[in-house]
């Protein structure tokens, strides 16, 4: 290296140390969160630049002269060789969900430090290496969806595995979205209204790109988008006219409208809701995250929450349980993510012009994603943490009442008033903010703030606050259309083994029967968090993070074994380890979580506590619950454990030479872009 | 004049710069919105943008649209 680039390398590596030493060591005053987006992007530097080409360059050796499946089996269709910036933008707009939005809002409990550490380290070591590999693995398989590869590489059983655990995180994940929006939009006829426009909108989006203008989705999207900003200034005069009372729901009848609108989506025409509503959440996705972005650097906010909070011991109240595991598996998207293997091994790889370029797309898409979770955290951390306490907190974790809640919570050292969260609701155009669990209000509250400073003032703090909750439900509405569908089709493909005419995905009985029984399973869990006292959250948000944790554990395992296989095992520590401390959160979370003697931790311990206190209304149906977490949570160890056994296996074998290592991998045909990638 | 030449040529490689990234985010955002497949699939069938042509890409698409998972 030049000695110049060096010197560049080390002012980097400094400043980087600067700002995280200033964010772990400072206490007392509130700093600024430029020291956050500094330590943040020094880092990527730092990891693209140096981890990721270690890793391209010694353990998978990318080759720029071996033809891309893009390039082999070019079709027009799914196998199209494309530039490289714009396979990174359609690669970060498939794997930015809400996920890093809520994530990092919730484990803001704790402080920023922890959340935002993870983030960092999760995502340079674990998260972008994951997409990286199995994005290359895919890549170096045709385009191979993980499922395949861990049958392949692994096991049948390792493919059974993989089968069930995306089947689960579907379920759980479906579950947890859907109870973010209820509680974002209970009792908010403003923001019931905006969202519920949302639909008609997407469906006249539909029919303008098969009717009117085919094709035309750019513009489509931006008319959507127009529609939508109408609906959330209509959604203001709603909110102040006679018609409130209309959209004034519960969450119960939210949660009932939610699973309604999922079965509709389900067996609709992609064309007419799912389409349309992926690019308008797409558009406002994109869009979004610039301005959020943008908005950080000009008003340079200060964070109010300290670097730790009292509630690293475990006694938080938005969600229980230690600092470890539990900060670990509620930060995933931002961190590390196994659902976005099902992207590195979904469109993405067809892609791909030539090998080198997955180092960028994998490796610097999670860069990107990480970004965005760092955006959220401080989002949340410039609330006042008195407020973020009583938005955040279940009415069963701080008393039922504003009062009460106001009081638990200056009691913590984090002093609100009752007033103070009136004229806050009153200026974002919300009757109350108490119990608003779930991270989205937290979120549009922390985005309201940061756009509102930049552009508007407190006058216009409710339209900011509106967009912001429009801007995740759109997202959430979005990943519960095409989750109920996914899963739809895989039960129809693994019914379809039973007995053949449930596989068939354009038979109509089967269609209903499917969708069905895949809104039942997420309607369930997310009934049960609508009714909770706790707030719902506190009981589902870690058994999502479990799920989530452990896909990624199958992609880890299947990206060690093919490493494994390759004559790398000396380089195999770079996903075996990640998968190790997954591996360790995933067991100790799910243990907590089902043995731990807190009853607010412990499903079980919380079942029997509620056995032997006095009699509550619906007491049967609430320990019913928590057994069936509680064994939902088994079954998850179970999975995890039985795919690290199927995979430790295969490497003893490779290593110890009782097996000859070899993968599955396509032959090496050279590139005729040979010039281009010279 | 030499430093009036540089700076036409610094001017003009900003603008070639710009324009550059401005069609690839074009491009980008034309394939995020499916439009570049819609493009490929005209190429394909030798068709032309029309109503019939759309709903037989729509057709062709339903079946892996359907199955693509959006990230949480």
């Amino acid at each position: 290296m030049q000695v110049g680039k060096a010197l560049v390398w080390i002012g980097v590596a400094g400043l980087g140390a600067l700002a995280l030493a200033t964010l772990a060591l400072h206490r007392g005053e509130h700093i600024s969160a430029m020291w956050l987006v500094v330590a943040a992007l020094c880092s990527y530097a730092l990891g693209y630049r140096f981890y990721s080409r270690f890793v391209a360059a010694r353990v998978l050796t990318l080759d720029a002269m071996r033809a891309t499946p893009a390039e082999r089996l070019e079709n027009g269709r799914d196998f199209v060789r494309t530039n490289k910036w714009v396979v990174f933008g359609h690669h970060f707009a498939a794997i930015a969900g809400p996920g890093p939005l809520v994530g990092p809002v919730l484990a803001a409990q704790f402080g920023y430090l922890p959340g935002t550490l993870w983030i960092l380290v999760g995502a340079i070591f674990g998260g972008c290496v994951q997409d990286f590999v199995i994005l290359l693995f895919s890549v170096r398989r045709d385009g191979k969806s993980l499922g395949q590869m861990a049958r392949d590489e692994v096991s049948k059983t390792a493919g059974t595995v993989a089968f069930v655990s995306v089947l689960s995180i579907l379920v759980i994940l479906l579950a947890v979205v859907a109870l973010i929006i209820v509680n974002a939009l209970k009792d908010s006829p403003w923001g019931a209204f905006t969202i519920g426009m949302t639909i008609p909108i997407a469906l006249l989006m539909g029919i303008y790109l098969r009717y009117l203008r085919p094709g035309r989705v750019l513009e489509a999207s931006v008319l959507g988008f127009l529609f939508v900003l109408l609906a959330i200034f209509g959604g203001q005069w709603v909110a102040h006219s006679s018609h409130a009372a209309a959209f004034t729901l519960s969450g119960t009848a939210l949660a009932a409208l939610i699973i309604v609108y999922g079965f509709a989506a389900s067996a609709l025409p992609v064309w007419l809701l799912l389409a349309p509503r992926d690019y308008l959440s797409t558009f406002v996705k994109l869009g979004t995250i610039a301005i959020l972005a943008l908005g950080i650097v000009l008003v340079r906010p200060t964070l109010q929450l300290p670097a730790l909070t009292r509630f690293i011991d475990g006694s938080g109240p938005v969600f229980a349980g230690n600092l470890f595991p539990f900060a670990f598996i509620t930060i995933a998207c931002g961190a590390i993510s196994g659902f976005h293997s099902l992207i590195s091994s979904g469109t993405t790889p067809k892609m791909i012009a030539r090998e080198p370029q997955t180092r960028m797309v994998g490796y610097g898409a999670m860069m990107a994603e990480s970004f965005v979770g760092i955006m959220a955290m401080i989002a949340a951390c410039t609330l006042q943490p008195g407020t973020y306490f009583a938005v955040n907190s279940g009415a069963g974790m701080v008393g039922g009442t504003p009062q009460a809640a106001v009081a638990a919570i200056t009691h913590w050292g984090f002093p609100v008033t009752a007033d103070q969260m009136v004229t806050l609701a009153h200026n974002v155009g919300e009757k109350t903010l108490f119990f608003r669990t779930g991270g989205a209000p937290a979120f549009a509250l922390g985005m309201a703030k940061i756009f509102s400073d930049s552009l508007g003032g407190t006058a216009v703090m409710a339209i900011w606050y509106h967009f912001a909750i429009m801007f995740e439900a759109l997202f959430i509405l979005t990943v519960l259309d095409a989750g109920t569908r996914v899963a739809r089709f895989m039960l129809q493909d693994a019914l379809g083994h039973l007995w053949k005419p449930l596989g068939r995905t354009s038979w109509y009985p089967s269609i209903i029967v499917t969708s069905a029984l895949v809104v039942a399973a997420w309607g369930y869990f997310l009934w049960q968090g609508v009714r909770d006292p706790l707030g719902g959250i506190n009981s589902l948000w870690p058994i999502f993070g479990i799920c989530n944790q452990l896909l990624a554990a199958v992609a880890l395992c299947v990206a060690t074994t093919i490493i494994v296989k390759m004559g790398r095992a000396r380089y195999m520590w770079i996903t075996l380890a990640p998968l190790c401390w997954l591996v360790a959160v995933t067991f100790s979370a799910a243990w907590h979580k089902i043995f731990d003697p807190n009853p607010l931790i412990g499903l079980l311990s919380h079942a029997r506590q509620l056995v032997a206190g006095p009699p509550v209304a619906d007491l049967a149906r609430r320990v019913f619950n928590d057994r069936l977490c509680a064994v939902f949570c088994g079954l998850l160890l179970v999975l995890v454990g039985v795919i690290v056994i199927e995979s430790a296996a295969q490497w003893i074998k490779v290593i110890s030479g009782h097996e000859q290592a070899s993968t599955q991998e396509s032959p090496f045909v050279p590139t005729a872009y040979a010039e281009e990638a010279l | 004049m030499k430093q009036s030449g540089d700076r036409v040529i610094a001017r003009d490689r900003v603008i070639g710069r710009g324009t550059a990234f401005c069609e690839l985010l074009g491009a980008a955002l034309r394939e995020i919105f499916d439009e570049s497949a819609y493009h490929r699939f005209l190429q394909r069938t030798h068709d032309v943008p029309t109503k019939k042509s759309y709903r037989a890409f729509l057709r062709e698409h339903e079946a892996s649209d359907a199955r693509k998972p959006r990230c949480c």
